[in-house]
This record gives C-alpha cells, structure tokens and sequence, in this order.
C-alpha cells in the first residue's frame, strides 16, 4: 500500500464518479424511455449486491477475514427494518414515507451492527477456516431461527413465539408480522434506484475514508501481520471488532433495501442461506479483495449475467453462467494468466518490457 | 428404549457425514483447500450407480466400481482444470470460488442430463437389519456398511499417509510445498493423488448416501456435503480420526436435539453446539494447535 | 498488474453500460422482431403454430414464471411443459376466437427477487397475462408487479392465501387454509383416526401453512394432534425422529402437508422402522408413484386429498396424461395439470370476455377480471371450476388411495 495521498484521492473519486457517472447514464436512459423493464427492476437490487459487495469487502479484503455468514447481517438488516416499517405503517399511518423509510435504515443497520458486535467478540478470536465455519454457523441460525419466529404487535402489546401462530393467541391474525417460514408479507415498497445509489454512495464513502484512516491502516497493519501489528500496540480486537462491524452494519443497509423492494420476506436457503454468503464472497475475490471498485462491478456484473443470458440462452443459463464464472477466476487470478495479460498489455503499449512480468502478484 | 432408538438413527445418520467428512479433510489436509465441490462429485456418484444398476441393471458391485472410476476421473480433471492453474495465486480463496464455479456447473449439468425429478435409489446393500432387544431396536443393513466401510476407510488412509511413501509425499507436500519439490517430490502428481483419492471416497460415500436416503436429485450433495464440512471441522479438519469422531458427533446431536428440544431448532441447535466447540478449542476437537513463529 | 485492474474495471464498466444500453434499445426492436425470440431455445414456446408470431397483433403473448433450476426445478418444468402442451392444443385446433396463443417461461429459482426479474423479462417480451409464480413466496412478489401494471395474472400452484390478494390474480390450485381445513374436516367426518401426528417443513411456506390450518381445523373434530414434528430444508434426509415420535405418542395417523420427494423418504424409512400407520397427505404427495424406481407398495393405502389424479380413469385427465408422456417421456405431475388447466382457463376467459390481443395489458387485465368470475371451466384439476372476485378457486377437491401401485377415488 505504498499509495500516495493524491493516487487515493483520484481513485476514490475514480471510484465514486462510476457511480455517479452509472446513476445519470440510467436516469438519461430512465427519461427518454430506452431502458427495458428488466434493467429497470434491476437497478435496486444491483445497488443491493454492490453494497454487499463493498461491505464485505471491508472484512475479507482489509481485516483480511473470511467470514461466510455475511447474508445473516443483511437477513437481520431485512427483518428488522420490514418489521419496524409494518408497525409504523400499522400504528403511525400518517407518518411521511420518506421519513419511514429513513428510520427503517438506521433500525436495520443498528440491529445488524449490533449483531456484529455481539458475534465478532467471540468469533473474532478464531482464525481462518475456524472463523469461516463459525461465521457460516450463525448465519445459518439466524436464518433458522427468523424461520420459525412468530412475532405479532396488537393493542396488547407484544405477542412473540417460536412454535406457531396459535400460540400467539392473538385475535386478529392480521397483526402477525413475521408469521415464521411465510415470514413478512406487506413491506412498503420504500426502496428505489436514488435511494439506492446514495446508500450505496455513503457506503462507499465510509469504507473508503476508514481505509485511508489511520484507523484503516491500523486495520490493515492487522491483515499483513497480526503479531506485528500487536507489538506496536495497536489494540487488535478493537480494530477488528471496528471492521467487523461495520461490515455488519453496512450489510444490514443493505438488507434494508431488499426488504423494501420486494413485497414479501422470507429467510430462504437461496436469499439468506450460506449460498447468498458465498455469492457475496464470489464478487469480493472476483473484484480483486481489497479492491473496493473491483467487488463493486464484479457485483453488477454477476448479478446482471445470468438475467442477461436469459434472452440467449434459456435452458442453459445457469450452465453458462458457472462457466463463465470458473473462467473469470482463472482469468483474474491464475498467474500465468496475469503473466499472459501483461505481455498482451504490454505488446499492445509497443514497449515490452520484461519488468512488469516479474511484478505479478503483488 | 426410545434413547438407544435416537442414538443408533444418531450414528447411522453420522456415519454418512463421517464418511463424506473423511473426503473432505484429507483433500484440505493435503491441498490446503475447502473443496466445495465435494458434495457434487458425491451426487454424481451416486447418478453414476444408478444409471449402472438401475437403468442398465447391471450388478450393484459394478455399480458401485464404475461410479469410483467416474469420480476418480472427474476429480483429477477438476483439479486440472480448475484448481491447478491457481494453486500460485496470491490468495488461498481464488481456488476455493473455483470450486463453488465447478459446484454449479456440476448441479446444472446433472439438472440437464438427468432432469430434476426425484430419483429412488436402490439400496446397493442387501444386507438384512439387525434386530436387538426383542426386535425393539433395529439397525439397519445400510448403517452397518457405512459404519464399517468408514472404519476400514479411516484405516486405510492413516496406514497410507503415515506408512507408505506416497502418503509420506503428501505428508510432507502439506507442510511444505517449496520444501517437498525439493526433496525431489512431484508436487503437481502427489496433489493431483489426493483429488483422485478424495473423489474416490466421495463415489463410495455418494453411493452409500443414496443407499441410506434413497432420494437422489442434481442437488443432493449440497447439504450433506456442507453438513459434511462443518463435521470435518468439529473434529479438526485434516485429521482423518477427527473427520470420523466429527461426523458421529454431529449426526448424534442433530438427532438428539430434534428428539428432546425441538425438531424446528435441530440446525440452529447443531450449529450452536459447533460454535461452543471451537470458541473452547479453536482448532477442533483433534485439530493440531500450530502456534504462529514470529 | 495494478494498471492491468484498472484497464479491466474500465472495460468491464463500460460493458456494463452498454449492456444496460443494448438492453434498452432491445426492446425497441423486439416487438418488430418478436419472430426473432422463437428461435432461441427453450424461451421459444412456440413453433408448432404457423408463424404468426412475426405478426405481434395477431397473438397472445402468455409469460410462464417458474424455477426450472434448484431445488424447486421438478414444479417449474412440469408447468413449463403443461403450458407448451396446452398452448400447442389449442393453436393446433385454431386458436382462441382466430387468435394464436405464444408462450415463453421464465426461470426464477424459487426465489422472489429472481421471479420479479423473470417477470420483467416477460414485459420486455410483450407478455399480456402472466401464469406464475409457481411457488407461493415468488408468486406474491410478482403479485404486487403485476397489480400495478394490471395485468392478468393467473398462478397455477401458489396456493398461499396472499397469492391472489389483489384482484388481478386468480389461483388455479387450492389455498392452503382451504387444504388444511379440508384435510382437517375429512379426517374427521369420516373418523379415519383418532390420535393423529403431523409431519411438516417448518421452513416451507406451503407446509407450514397448511399445517396451521389442519391445526386450526382439527380443534373441532373429533380427533387428536399428538405429535407436530417439523422439518427444515436443511435438514431432509433423516426423518427417523419424527416417525419415532408419531409413533411412540401412538399416532394411528400421520398427516403429510409435504411435497412427494420428502414424503418419498418419509415412508421407506417407517418402513424399515415397521411403523405402518395410515398415511394422509395433500396435493403436494401427487407424484410419488412417479418418481422413478420408487417401490410403490410403500405408498399403498395412502390417502391424498388432491385436485389431480395422473392414473384417473376419466376422459380429460386420461387424455392429458397420455400427451404428456407422448411428449416429455414423464407421468405429469400435479403441477403440470395446473398449469394445463391454467391456459385452458385463459381461453374460456378470453373467449367470454371477447378479449382480442390489440388491447393493452391493463384493458386485457380488466376484461380477463370480469371475465373470470362468470366463467366456468371443466378441467383435469376439476369439474366446474369457478373463481370468486377473490381469486380463489371453487372446486371439489376429490379424495383418492393409492390402491395396487394407482390411484383410485375413495
């Protein structure tokens, strides 16, 4: 990391005018008509995905931590909010939508914030492949457990269960909330394509300004070399718990956004289950880890390939888009591959020079 | 009675674990990666006995023989293609998205070759169950051969690590590669032995799987093969006996769990369990504690 | 290496506007090449029918969204196949009012994010009514799209109650209080049991609803639940502790609100534990002598409550089976029977509403309404189907046993 000051400055903003630059394209593309209704239903989950993306980033790339519960944070982010957003619409019908919409955010990032803190303490002591599994195990109890919660707010107060809706024993069924494997049905449609960009701007913004932060590199310091780091005094856990749960907090936004955009919730294998935190890690190590750009457009570009080949190859779209990912890996990270690339580059710049070669792998 | 009922249907479940769990550590062990494919190259083994026994209807022992043969293949052609070509990369995690790329690739050819509707797999074991205390409790033929062949298995594989020179070779390629070359070890065929092996326990844990649960779908390694994984874990992953202990384990307290707290819980309950373990031995329940050197 | 990143973020980057670009500018072409579409694979639905589908006027576009990958693909290839197949009838024998039916089926994976992205996909199309969701948790995600564009919506099989909650969308199978309490209601009247266990997927939205209301239902017969063991969809392979449990709380009865492949499992494994209690099940256990290899005498006697019978001895369902099979290589499954039904159903509410394909989607929405509650439609899934302004179908449900490997009416 040997960047100087002004070479992050004008990544940064590299950075975020993609995504400006992104945002006033599709809203050109929105105004004069030209946008098929695919990309335009799209367009908040892409936001979803790339703040995944850059979230756990944070963790794996600069803790340098692989964490495979990663959706149980967007899962709390998720119910929490829809739960808060319910209620609110339920009690305080006159309340503005915006402003709603607002609190729903912070409830859900707060909620998978904390739940970040509280996992981190003790499975931030673990290294490696322990921390994955054990990471990867919560995921899978959070999502378990929101499975089989019943949760219903009435003029009573507060009905809770983990059994069935029975044992609620509330009158009007209406009021149940989260109703187990049905899960939320109802959620305001508060999420859209501004609300995502900016999300995923001020996303961009906190984890780019923490890892130019001396608290970043004290972070980093802790992925290149724990037992050094610790000899300088820099207070381990704390930077790692930091990361951790930030990373957390931010994937509970992002959970916001997809509970918002879609009129039903449930906490299924494929959205909230270790497949969905293996796909996030996909777009981390695809993108380049460490690489907040790279995750981001690694995001788009997974998430939009296999709606893409939907047009061209139905029957065997899933089939394609597993090979073209195998492929992409080996593209991006074999390195005869990233030797091959270079000598292509630079035989393309007319100058071959051999030193690049030997620089692969940094 | 209903304890020793829960108990056995406990180790005839983990018997199944333990036996893809050995699979699985002994490619980490060796190789240094978490092959999620694993659970895949078990389904299609279990595709491949099928089609030998139940479409062709040739003897089970072929059966049985040609779906090791077709994993073996697949396993060393995986590695090839997929795995080595980035054993050098700059992180360990570049191999194991591969794996997840070869892990859907397998599910969707297996959708498309054998479609998505349930296949009943035929038991390869004919063996009767064995009936105790009155015919109160029963064990069944299948558990009996899993049990068995995974003994056998555990066996094989620590005489093989630990005596042969082959074994000696892995053994010394997962502590050192640089070091290993040296030594006049060829790095590339010995990992390449230890795909083939793992993917060869992986037909032979396919078929008995199928055998025991006979439902056989393009998905049905997936979560056994996690579930295997997370057994592999409990017992230190990359020890053999710890795979083994590991999948006993973890099919007992699933059971046990679904049987006196709550059959909704069982996942949660299992995982919790998995946390406590490692939160109190960070490196499983045989792992080797390896403290860093500065 | 650091230069090489930046070259491929700009590339990728600019390929990624492009795609969003060219998926723009698709559209405008698509509708003056929609001939275009039938030639991709498995998209195309329609090429038995003289090439009208160059002629975008002349057709209904129909838009099928369904998994045909994962775990949930077995539903979403048998309504995938039923459309085609129905489709195929009635362009053979003219069409509907002179009009060619088109169709083409969507993916979503069982998942309600993917099922919104078929579902937009199907816009871009030109889709004018939609069959699908064929699971509930997509098909209510779709619902709330398809209610702010109006358009007709018909779900062969999400049988959630909030599948049909708005009144654009009909259901073609039961809801799953109704199956609950109809399962409920029958095991009681005709006393079939008196202690009764419930084996059910806790993480399913079909099974868990289903099983609170035979819960609800059960409270006022004459029977008891003894034992409500569940399972996850994590966790079904070994269904050993919840057999044990039916059968030391002395359960003569043992309620499946599941699908066929677990129900499969379910009853090899009482049986190598010689527990043989009476079976019930609903429509989700149709399919199970399909499933190949499996030994039928292990399902004898079990008794399904379900719209569908692939073995019926009636006219229709006979010949709807034989077609499938001549067809796909397979016995239909329930699902496929709804999705048949389904396009039937369209066309009885094409033909009474005078529904012509010029109109747009949200006029075709309207009429398709009106047209609904007034028709009624002798189907494989049931005689005299009706549908209330609800959405919610009106039929018989029939009460079959598996009797000699076959299913015959009770």
């Amino acid at each position: 990391m040997k960047k100087t000051m002004s070479k992050t400055l004008r990544s940064n903003i590299i950075t975020i005018g993609l995504v400006v630059a992104v945002f006033v394209i599709v809203q050109i593309l929105i105004g004069t008509g030209n946008i098929s209704s695919l990309m335009k239903g799209l367009l908040v989950p892409l936001c979803v995905y790339a703040i995944l993306a850059v979230s756990l980033n944070l963790t794996v790339g600069i803790l340098g931590e692989l964490s495979l519960g990663h959706a149980g944070f967007m899962c709390i982010g998720a119910f929490s909010s829809a739960f808060f957003s319910k209620c609110m619409k339920m009690f305080l019908p006159g309340m503005p939508a915006g402003l709603r919409f607002f609190l729903a955010i912070l409830v859900g990032a707060a909620f998978a914030g904390l739940l970040g803190i509280l996992i981190g303490i003790p499975v931030l002591r673990l290294k490696g492949d322990y921390l994955a599994i054990v990471t990867l195990a919560f995921g899978e109890i959070i999502k378990n457990i929101i499975n089989i919660l019943y949760l219903g707010v009435d003029e009573a107060g507060v009905h809770f269960s983990l059994k069935s809706s029975m044992d609620l024993h509330m009158e009007d069924s209406d009021k149940i909330i989260i109703n187990g494997a049905m899960g939320i049905t109802g959620t305001p449609g508060d999420s859209n394509f501004t609300i995502g960009i900016v999300l995923l701007l001020i996303t961009l913004i906190i984890v780019l300004n923490l890892i130019h932060s001396r608290d970043g590199r004290a972070i980093m310091s802790i992925r290149d070399n724990t037992i050094a780091a610790e000899s300088v005094g820099i207070p381990v856990t704390r930077y790692k718990l930091m990361a951790f749960s930030i990373s957390a907090a931010l994937a509970g936004v992002a959970g916001v956004l997809y509970a918002h955009n879609l009129s039903t919730l449930t906490a299924t294998p494929k959205n909230f289950g270790y497949n969905m935190s293996i796909m996030i890690l996909v777009f981390v190590v695809l993108g380049g880890m460490g690489n907040i750009r790279g995750s981001m457009i690694a995001a788009v570009v997974l998430t939009l390939l296999p709606e893409l080949l939907r047009g061209v190859v139905s029957d065997y779209r899933m089939l394609i888009y597993a090979i073209i990912l195998i492929v992409m890996m080996l593209f991006n990270w074999a390195p005869k591959c990233i030797e091959w690339r270079e000598k292509t580059v630079a035989m393309i710049r007319g100058k071959l020079s051999p030193k690049s070669a030997a620089k692969e792998g940094e | 009675m209903s304890f020793i009922t829960y108990l056995i249907n406990g180790i005839s479940l983990g018997s199944v674990y333990a036996l893809i769990a050995l699979g699985y550590t002994m490619v980490y062990g060796i190789a240094k990666m978490l092959n999620f494919a694993h659970g895949d190259v078990i389904m299609v083994g279990g595709f491949t006995c099928y089609t030998v026994c139940s479409t062709m209807g040739m003897h089970p022992v072929v059966g049985v023989l040609l779906s090791v043969v077709v994993c073996t293949l697949l396993g060393i052609v995986i590695e090839r293609v997929a795995y080595k070509p980035l054993r050098m990369a700059s992180s360990p995690l570049a191999v194991l998205i591969t794996a997840i790329g070869v892990s859907y690739l397998l599910q969707n050819l297996a959708l498309l070759i054998f479609g998505a509707n349930a296949k009943s797999f035929t038991s390869v074991v004919n063996m009767k169950s064995l009936k105790l205390a009155d015919g109160q409790i029963t064990v069944s033929g299948v558990t009996i051969v899993t049990i068995v062949t995974c003994i056998v298995i555990m066996a094989a594989l620590m005489f093989f690590i630990n005596k042969t020179k082959l074994g000696q070779a892995m053994l010394a390629v997962s502590e050192d590669k640089g070091a290993a070359q040296l030594m006049g070890i060829n790095v590339n065929a010995t990992i390449c032995l230890t795909f083939a092996i793992g993917s060869a326990l992986a037909a032979i844990a396919g078929v008995l799987l199928c055998s025991a649960y006979p439902s056989l779908t393009p998905y049905t390694g997936s979560m056994p093969g996690i579930k295997a994984f997370v057994a592999a874990v409990f017992g230190g992953i990359g020890s053999v006996p710890g795979a083994f202990i590991g999948g006993i384990l973890l099919g007992v307290i699933q059971i046990f769990s679904q049987a006196y707290i709550s059959s909704q819980m069982a996942d949660a309950i299992v995982f919790a369990v998995l946390i406590v373990v490692l939160l109190v031995k960070p490196t499983g329940l045989l792992g080797k504690n390896i403290q860093e050197k500065v | 290496m650091k230069k090489f990143n930046k070259i491929v973020s700009v590339a990728l980057a600019s390929a990624m506007v492009l795609a969003m670009a060219g998926c723009g500018s698709q559209k405008a072409v698509e509708s003056s090449e929609a001939a275009d579409i039938s030639e991709i694979p498995g998209s195309s639905v329609e090429e038995s029918s003289s090439q009208t589908a160059g002629n975008a006027e002349g057709t209904f576009k129909i838009g099928g969204i369904g998994p045909t990958t994962g775990g949930a693909a077995i539903y979403g290839i048998g309504v995938m196949n039923g459309i085609q197949l129905a489709v195929d009838e009635i362009n053979a024998a003219g069409g509907v009012n002179g009009y060619m039916l088109e169709a083409n089926f969507q993916d979503d994976e069982h998942d309600a994010e993917k099922s919104v992205n078929a579902y937009n996909t199907l816009k871009d199309w030109g889709a004018q009514m939609i069959i699908g969701s064929v699971t509930s948790t997509p098909c209510i995600a779709v619902g709330e799209k398809t209610h702010e564009d109006n358009m007709f919506q018909l779900t062969p099989s999400g049988s959630a109650v909030k599948c049909a909650q708005y009144d654009n969308a009909f259901q073609v199978c039961f809801s799953d209080p109704n199956q609950g309490a109809a399962s409920a209601q029958y095991i009681g009247e005709n006393a079939l049991a008196e202690k009764v266990a419930v084996i059910y997927d806790s993480s399913d939205v079909y099974s868990s609803g289903i099983y609170e209301s035979f819960a609800k239902g059960a409270e006022s017969q004459n029977f008891e639940i003894v034992a409500a063991e569940a399972f996850t969809a994590d966790n079904k392979t070994d269904f050993s502790v919840q057999l044990q449990k039916a059968k030391d709380a002395g359960a003569d009865l043992v309620f499946l609100p599941i699908y066929y492949q677990e129900s499969a499992l379910i009853l090899t494994q009482a049986d190598s534990m010689g527990y043989a209690p009476k079976w019930f099940s609903c429509d989700g256990m149709d399919g199970i002598l399909g499933v190949e290899n499996f030994d039928t005498s292990l399902a004898e006697g079990v008794m399904l409550l379900t719209p569908f019978a692939a073995d019926s001895e009636e006219e229709k369902s006979k010949n709807f089976t034989t077609a499938y099979e001549s067809k796909y290589g397979e016995t239909p499954n329930q699902f496929a029977a709804d999705a048949y039904d389904a396009v039937y159903i369209i066309k009885a509410a094409i033909e009474s509403g005078n529904v012509d394909p010029s109109m747009s989607v949200s006029e075709i929405g309207d009429a398709m309404k009106a047209a609904m509650t007034q028709i009624s439609v002798d189907g494989v899934t049931g005689e005299a189907m009706t549908w209330a302004a609800t959405g919610e179908v009106n039929k018989a449900p029939k009460a079959v046993v598996i009797k000699d490997g076959a299913y015959s009416a009770m």
